[in-house]
């Protein structure tokens, strides 16, 4: 039923996609560029602060970390995807109510747009990791070294994959959740901002006081996000296989949410035109 | 027999009236604790059941708050009913608030094919009608500035023309025909001429009996969320007419001959009635 419709619409999911691209570029006078300068921008700031002011020399205590700046590019690139695209996805009925409440579509559509539309803003703003690792591999330092290139380089795109589940999960679950409480939207700011800090983007677990204590261990193992982002680090960073207990925890949790997301969503649409 | 081109089903539509409007989990979860969420219920539509054959061409009359805009939405498949079935053979095409799809930073080139989409169409599809739209809408160069340019009858006439262009197999109507200029009205009333002698299955929503008796064969009269007649449109608009208070236009001219007062009387004691 979900996947039926969402064939049957594909021109529309393509509209949307193109629109939502379109349009965010469109009145900005960098344009693309500013994709990739925002992360880089926030990502210097990130390694000046936590590299230089705090924690220092706690990092380059951690052998996980390797290199720095790839390490916290890695998790706030994948991060700000998540955070984005959940967002666009929550506020998305609202900002299609025009439409939902004049013609009949499938309105699962605008929040699986708005993830879509996301995930292709991200994969361009990849192109600054590139640039990131280019600079270590050809200016290695010893404070920060080249990052370990292999063939598992190759396996990137599975955490992405299922990250980009996770997010199509969320953002359903949010999209309703939005639609009868008007609080979800802020109460969900203050979520994101919360993950932020609880997931290792400009930290690592063995900097964290000495030995990492078990609870937060425990809040590390159940956040799927923390799993993604250190497939992704294996992958691009370390040149490490992708561990697959990290695998199989983040791909059936994403799952999960994807599956509630759509039950959610499903069984409350009708109700939706009422409420927004 | 073919099969209809619209079915309603024993249709029945509820809303709950809040006293106050909890939109906020805090309110929500104060009220779960106290257990008070109350609301009253409200039944916008009752019973309602009809069929349509294709090309078929039904009014639907009824004062405000009857019900009329909620019958329409069910059966566009806005709205889901509380119970009942509605069937509807092909694309439904709502001619209802011209433009209320468009996306107003993104210009009219842009919007045709995403209004297109909304509908269900591919871009191929509204590529071979573009040039007709375009003409259609008069819009010339404005067609490449942004909708948010443009003015209300600007957007409403590009709305007819892809609504219009994109061949429908239902086509809801509402009160106003035709929009935009004098010039424009008479483009757009030829245009569904043309669709209507093409054999599209309208609904038309009106409180102009004339308009009705003119157009439609069949008409429904709603009252209070139910079908109170159904039938020739002539007839059902003859007791529109009379509910509303106004003599039916054929004895109007008659009005100003002795004959009125009686016909008056007449019509008065069945008003009392509903």
């Amino acid at each position: 039923m979900f996947f039926k419709e969402l064939y049957r619409y594909r021109h529309l999911l393509r509209e949307i996609v193109v629109k939502n691209i379109k349009i965010q570029y469109r009145h900005s006078v960098l344009g693309v560029v500013w994709t990739l300068l925002e992360p880089l921008l926030t990502t210097l700031v990130l390694v000046f602060v936590f590299g230089r002011l705090f924690g220092g020399a706690r990092l380059a205590q951690d052998p996980n970390i390797i290199n720095f700046p790839i390490y916290l590019l890695c998790g706030r690139l994948l991060f700000h995807f998540f955070s984005q695209s959940t967002k666009r996805a929550m506020k998305s009925m609202k900002s299609s109510a025009s439409v939902i409440k004049k013609v009949r579509v499938p309105k699962f559509i605008y929040p699986v747009a708005n993830v879509l539309s996301n995930f292709v803003t991200f994969l361009i703003s990849l192109v600054v990791l590139v640039g990131f690792v280019v600079f270590f591999v050809v200016a290695a330092s010893e404070r920060n070294p080249a990052p370990y290139l292999t063939w598992n380089l190759l396996l990137a795109p599975v955490p992405l994959l299922i990250l980009f589940i996770l997010s199509v999960g969320v953002g359903l679950i949010v999209s309703t959740l939005a639609v009868f409480f008007k609080d979800v939207e802020y109460l969900y700011s203050v979520f994101t901002m919360t993950l932020f800090y609880a997931t290792p983007i400009f930290w690592s677990p063995a900097t964290m006081g000495g030995s990492p204590d078990r609870g937060l261990m425990m809040v590390l193992n159940i956040n799927p996000l923390f799993a993604i982002i250190e497939m992704f680090r294996d992958t691009v960073l370390r040149g490490q296989m992708i561990q697959l207990r990290q695998f199989v925890f983040a791909l059936v949790f994403a799952l999960v949410v994807l599956v509630i997301g759509i039950w959610l969503f499903q069984r409350k649409q009708n109700e939706f035109v009422l409420h927004i | 027999m073919p099969k209809p081109a619209i079915a309603v089903e024993n249709v029945n539509m509820k809303f709950h009236l809040h006293k106050e409007k909890i939109d906020n989990l805090k309110e929500y979860a104060i009220r779960l604790v106290k257990r008070r969420v109350s609301y009253t219920e409200y039944w916008a539509l009752r019973d309602i059941s009809f069929a349509m054959q294709s090309g078929e061409r039904l009014g639907v009359l009824g004062f405000n708050g009857a019900g009329k805009s909620t019958l329409l939405k069910i059966i566009a498949g806005v709205l889901a009913p509380t119970s009942g079935n509605v069937q509807v053979q092909g694309v439904i095409a709502p001619l209802l608030e011209l433009g209320a799809g468009f996306d107003m930073n993104y210009s009219g080139r842009e919007n045709i094919f995403l209004y297109g989409a909304t509908l269900g169409y591919s871009r191929a599809y509204m590529k071979e009608r573009y040039d007709s739209i375009v003409e259609f809408s008069e819009l010339g160069d404005f067609i490449h500035a942004p909708v948010k340019n443009y003015s209300s009858g600007m957007r409403a006439r590009l709305g007819f023309a892809i609504a219009t262009a994109v061949e429908p197999d239902v086509l809801i109507v509402d009160e106003v025909l035709s929009v935009g200029d004098a010039k424009f009205k008479k483009k757009s009333e030829r245009r569904i001429k043309q669709m209507f002698d093409n054999g599209v299955t309208v609904l038309f929503v009106s409180h102009n009996t004339n308009q009705v008796r003119r157009i439609c064969s069949r008409a429904i009269l709603l009252d209070k969320g139910g079908i109170i007649a159904q039938g020739e449109a002539n007839e059902v608009c003859d007791i529109y007419d009379n509910m509303v208070g106004e003599p039916p236009p054929k004895r109007k001219k008659k009005k100003k001959v002795a004959g009125a007062p009686p016909v008056a009387a007449a019509t008065s004691p069945s008003e009392e009635g509903d």
